[in-house]
C-alpha cells in the first residue's frame, strides 16, 4: 500500500484534481459504453414484440 | 486447408448463438481485471519520484491509447474482409467498433490533457503525437458519419470499409510520431525487444489494465454486434424466437 491514511489516498499528494477527474471521466465513458447497448437492446426487444403482436392481431 | 471455420462466420445465426458464451467470458474477465487493476494502480503502485501521484493517470491513458489504435486496425481488417469476401458480419463489426474506438480515443486524449497540465504545464500543445491522435478521433467520427449519411446499407458498408483502410496510414504516423518529430510527448516506455524502462511494481498493474481494457472492448463490441445482428435479421424466424424468449 502506497498511502498511510485514507485522507492521503484522496489527496493524491496534491494531484487530486488531476488524478480523480481523469479516472472519474474515463469511468463515466466506460459505463456509457455498457449502458448504451443495454438500453438499445431493451428498446429493440420491446419494439419488436409490439410489432409481432400487432401483426398477429391483424391476421 | 479446411475453410469450414471461416464460412461459419457468414452465418449471423451461428455468430449469435456462439457469441453469448464469449460475451459472458469477456465480461467476467473484464470486471476482474479492471477491478484488480484499478485498486493496484490507484493505491498499491508506488508513486513516481518526479511526477508524484499524477503519474497514476498512465494506468488509463496507455490502455485507452493502445485500444484506440488496435480498434482502428480492427476496423481496417474488417473492411478488407468485407470488401474481399462480402462478409456481412465484417460490416457489423466495423460499424459497432467505430463508436467504441472513438470513445477510447477520447479517453486517451482527455487523460493526456489532464496529465499534461501538472507535467508539461499545458493542457494541449500541437505536438505530433497529440495531433495524430486527434486525427484518429476525426477518422472515427468520419466512419460513423459516413455510415449514417448513406441510406443503402451495402454502399455504406463499402464506403466505410474504404475509409477505414485508407485511414490506417495514420497508425504508423501515431506510432513513430514521437521519433520523427521529437517534440513534447515522450517516446514509448515499452519496447518488445528491450526490458521495460519501469520497475515491475509499476508495469505489472499497467499490464493488467491493458488486458482489462481489451476484455472490456470485446465485451461491449459483442453487446453491440449481437443487437445489430438481431436488427438486420429481424424478419427471420430465429430472431423472432429470440425476441419472444428474452425479457
Amino acid at each position: 500500500m502506497n498511502f498511510a491514511t485514507l485522507a492521503d489516498f484522496f489527496a493524491m499528494g496534491g494531484h487530486a484534481p488531476y488524478v480523480w477527474s481523469a479516472y472519474g471521466i474515463s469511468l463515466l465513458v466506460l459505463l456509457l459504453n455498457v449502458a448504451v447497448p443495454l438500453l438499445a437492446r431493451r428498446r429493440y426487444v420491446a419494439d419488436e414484440r409490439r410489432r409481432i403482436r400487432r401483426e398477429e392481431a391483424a391476421q | 486447408m479446411n475453410w469450414t471455420w471461416f464460412h461459419k462466420w457468414g452465418s449471423p445465426k451461428w455468430f449469435y448463438e456462439m457469441s453469448g458464451a464469449w460475451l459472458k467470458g469477456f465480461a467476467i474477465a473484464a470486471c476482474v481485471l479492471l477491478a484488480a487493476g484499478l485498486v493496484w494502480a490507484l493505491a498499491i503502485a508506488p508513486e513516481d519520484y518526479q511526477q508524484g501521484n499524477s503519474f497514476r493517470i498512465i494506468y488509463i491513458h496507455v490502455p485507452a491509447a493502445f485500444l484506440a489504435q488496435s480498434c482502428y486496425l480492427m476496423l481496417a481488417i474488417a473492411g478488407i474482409i468485407g470488401l474481399v469476401w462480402k462478409m456481412k458480419l465484417a460490416d457489423v463489426a466495423l460499424q459497432c467498433a467505430a463508436p467504441i474506438g472513438a470513445s477510447m480515443t477520447f479517453i486517451a486524449l482527455l487523460t493526456g490533457a489532464v496529465w499534461g497540465k501538472p507535467t508539461w504545464g499545458a493542457w494541449w500543445v500541437w505536438d505530433a503525437r497529440l495531433t495524430s491522435m486527434l486525427i484518429l478521433l476525426f477518422l472515427y467520427f468520419g466512419v460513423i458519419a459516413l455510415s449514417q449519411a448513406i441510406s443503402n446499407r451495402d454502399s455504406a458498408a463499402k464506403a466505410c470499409a474504404v475509409l477505414s483502410i485508407v485511414g490506417v496510414i495514420n497508425l504508423p504516423i501515431i506510432k513513430y510520431s514521437v521519433e520523427w518529430w521529437n517534440t513534447l510527448h515522450q517516446p514509448a516506455t515499452f519496447k518488445i525487444t528491450e526490458k521495460p524502462a519501469m520497475p515491475m511494481e509499476m508495469w505489472l498493474p499497467l499490464l493488467i489494465m491493458v488486458l482489462g481494457f481489451y476484455c472490456f472492448f470485446a465485451t461491449v463490441l459483442l453487446m453491440r454486434m449481437r443487437l445489430e445482428v438481431l436488427k438486420r435479421e429481424s424478419r427471420t424466424r430465429w430472431v423472432r424466437n429470440e425476441v419472444e424468449a428474452s425479457r
